[in-house]
């Protein structure tokens, strides 16, 4: 029997926010009746306030009440402070999941995110879902598996397939998986074996670790590659959209940075740090570098 | 939570009867004698254990010189397989089915790693296994058959008198995993060609910790622990003999509620059958409802998660079990129902329920009345519960990596 918590069993038996919302203007939806488990999301929006939310759950206790707490952790929240949320938040607001079932906890902030994008216009799938396919039965993505190393801290192939379920089915993939564990425990970053098609922009490939592990980086490598990262490939995307960055500091693995211009007024400049910057700087520098936004 | 439990889970565990109980407590308080002492004290264990061994070759029909009592079925089946292939050392086939017990299964992919080469027979849709398959894959170099009497998941009663028969005409040892036949239907050695039969005491209302294996007399046997010269130095190691009293007195129980079980308890599980069919759509039976233990019942519910259904069934102090990926703790259903080709729309939302001759009529109104609440509480929260038409068996495809 799965040691559930009480605010689990309380939040599976009765859950809150359940149904269709009929008025809602934003829908995410993730998993698959073959997969065992599936999750709608609805939320209804006004001025970048998340005013109501509500779900659709087919799957076991901790999926219900995973998507039970996620309703009731956004109401309230700007898009940015929901998104904000990542699965180990929605693990704590329900004191806690067994851990073969984190993988409940993604699939909530998995949902939250593609309702966003619905919102916003953006095509359905997820940036996080592009790339190679490793697990073919639950179909997970090594981009997907790297997040949850990264985000989770992850040390094992085990890991990993609790939270994503990858490798769970068939295991034709769990070497595989071995794989990008190893690289991206080693500060490698995705992509790197059996064919990468995220095409590292002209000029900086020479800056993605290569194969094998590397060495730490010292202080000044970070600060070089992180400027030169920022300059050749973050500012002339954030320049596209009117807006700009200003790098203030390195401090460690830690990088300091304030948007300027037209990112400024963005109401989505949090999801422009931890989205774009920082994945770009942990992709192309190290796995565990963080992006703090100082304010302007 | 509901104060009554209603126990529908009997080919997990059973009850220990009353009447078992009361048979192995002296053996646990002032009959503590080692059977293989000389002194007259012991001599009252040893005679225990003898009498446990007929009770146990009368239930199936076999002689006490052939019945060894083992720790547990698990230990039964191992024993058995080994044996016959140690027993043919120059034959390097084993032939078994894909719907087997874990204590068949796991086995027999660990000898594939040891050089065996292992045929794991597949079944059709309904869970039965095809005598042709079988008699193809036996070749010169097959020392042993794997087959399970009845599945513990279905309830499907497998052909064992017919293989038997081909095994003998084929010259190959014949073992039988029947932990979840012993005690729910009858079964007779005498007229059966099986060379060993594996078999569990909790499964039939004895306590957990012993089980028996029955090696038919003049079968090759090399024993799997070795030491001491109990059981005729087959089964080394002190008898457990308040646990062996009481599988004893669990068989000769067994032997006179058998056909309670195949009236009574059938009568129970159909009627249950028959109402949650009907009360509930899109719901299926899985397995062979021609060739299936009068106790079992498995049935999947679409749009809805096994897990799920439990727990809110445990909210009632309802007992039962399901075949979903949530509840194995592995992320795939069941390799019974995969086996079996279920969808795995409907393999997500299995639900087992088994019953013993403890249930009752009441017990079985009260999950008639309670299960179809439960089913529409769930399907309300899925995303669904709108697709009830248009879902078709391919649904299960996208997620199956292997059929």
């Amino acid at each position: 029997m799965w040691e559930y918590t009480d605010t689990v069993r309380e939040h599976f038996l009765n859950p809150r926010n359940v149904g269709e919302l009929k008025d809602a203007n934003a829908v995410g939806e993730v998993g698959s009746l073959a997969c065992g488990d599936a999750l709608k999301l609805y939320l209804k929006i006004e001025n970048n306030i998340i005013q109501d939310a509500s779900f659709q759950t087919f799957g076991c206790a901790s999926a219900i009440a995973s998507s039970s707490a996620l309703t009731e952790m956004i109401k309230g929240k700007t898009v940015e402070e929901a998104l904000a949320i990542s699965n180990k938040d929605i693990a704590n607001f329900l004191g806690g999941l067994p851990r073969e079932k984190m993988h409940c906890s993604v699939m909530g902030q998995e949902a939250l995110e593609a309702a966003v994008r619905a919102y916003r216009g953006e095509p359905p799938v997820p940036h996080s879902h592009e790339g190679r396919l490793v697990c073919k039965c639950f179909g997970v993505t090594e981009d997907q598996i790297v997040k949850v190393i990264q985000e989770n801290k992850l040390t094992s192939v085990e890991e990993i397939t609790n939270f994503t379920k990858a490798g769970g089915g068939c295991g034709d993939c769990l070497e595989d998986i071995r794989g990008i564990l190893e690289a991206t425990l080693a500060g490698k970053a995705p992509g790197g074996n059996k064919g990468a098609e995220r095409p590292a922009p002209a000029g900086i490939g020479d800056l993605r670790q290569q194969d094998g592990a590397t060495p730490p980086l010292s202080n000044v490598q970070r600060m070089q590659r992180v400027m030169t990262v920022l300059d050749e490939i973050i500012r002339p995307r954030l320049q596209q959209d009117g807006g700009d960055i200003e790098l203030l500091d390195i401090n460690g693995k830690e990088v300091s940075v304030a948007l300027r211009g037209m990112c400024t007024s963005c109401p989505s400049s949090r999801l422009t740090i931890e989205g774009f910057v920082q994945q770009t700087l942990r992709d192309q520098v190290e796995a565990d570098i963080t992006v703090r936004e100082v304010a302007p | 939570m509901s104060a009554k439990t209603v126990y529908f889970d009997n080919n997990a565990t059973t009850a220990v009867a009353p009447e078992v109980l009361e048979a192995m407590l002296p053996f646990l308080r002032d009959q503590y004698g080692n059977p293989s002492s000389m002194y007259s004290f012991a001599g009252r264990s040893q005679e225990a254990v003898a009498r446990a061994r007929e009770q146990t070759a009368g239930l199936i029909g076999a002689s006490p010189e052939e019945i060894l009592f083992t720790s547990c079925g698990t230990e039964s089946d191992s024993t058995a397989i080994l044996s016959a292939l140690r027993a043919r050392p120059e034959k390097k086939h084993f032939i078994t089915t894909r719907v087997e017990h874990p204590a068949v299964l796991s086995l027999g992919q660990y000898l594939e790693k040891q050089g065996y080469t292992v045929s794991f027979l597949a079944v059709d849709g309904k869970g039965r296994l095809s005598l042709d398959d079988l008699a193809a894959a036996i070749t010169k170099d097959t020392a042993l058959v794997s087959v399970m009497f009845a599945n513990n998941e279905t309830g499907n009663i497998y052909p064992v008198e017919a293989i038997g028969k081909l095994c003998r005409e084929r010259d190959v040892l014949f073992h039988v995993d029947a932990v979840q036949a012993v005690g729910k239907i009858p079964i007779d050695l005498q007229a059966l060609p099986i060379d060993y039969l594996a078999l569990s005491g909790h499964k039939l209302h004895a306590p957990k910790g012993v089980g028996a294996l029955y090696v038919r007399r003049g079968a090759p046997f090399r024993p799997f622990l070795r030491g001491g010269h109990q059981e005729r130095g087959r089964r080394a190691g002190t008898e457990a003999v308040p646990n062996i009293v009481a599988l004893g007195a669990a068989c000769a129980l067994a032997a006179e509620h058998t056909s309670d079980e195949n009236t009574r308890v059938r009568a129970l599980r159909d009627k249950l059958q028959e109402r949650l069919l009907a009360e509930i759509p899109e719901a299926i039976i899985n397995g062979d409802p021609e060739q299936r233990l009068p106790n079992t019942m498995n049935i999947s519910f679409k749009y809805v998660e096994g897990e799920a259904i439990l727990l809110m069934l445990d909210q009632f102090g309802i007992c039962a079990s399901s075949g979903s990926a949530c509840t194995s703790g592995s992320l795939e259903p069941s390799h019974v129902l995969r086996a079996m080709g279920v969808p795995f729309t409907y393999a997500h939302g299995s639900l087992r329920l088994s019953l013993s001759r403890y249930n009752t009529q009441e017990e079985v109104d009260f999950v008639t009345a309670t299960l179809p609440k439960i089913i529409t509480r769930l399907r309300e929260i899925s995303p669904y519960k709108h697709l009830a038409d248009d879902a078709s068996p391919g649904d299960g495809a996208a997620c199956a990596c292997q059929a």
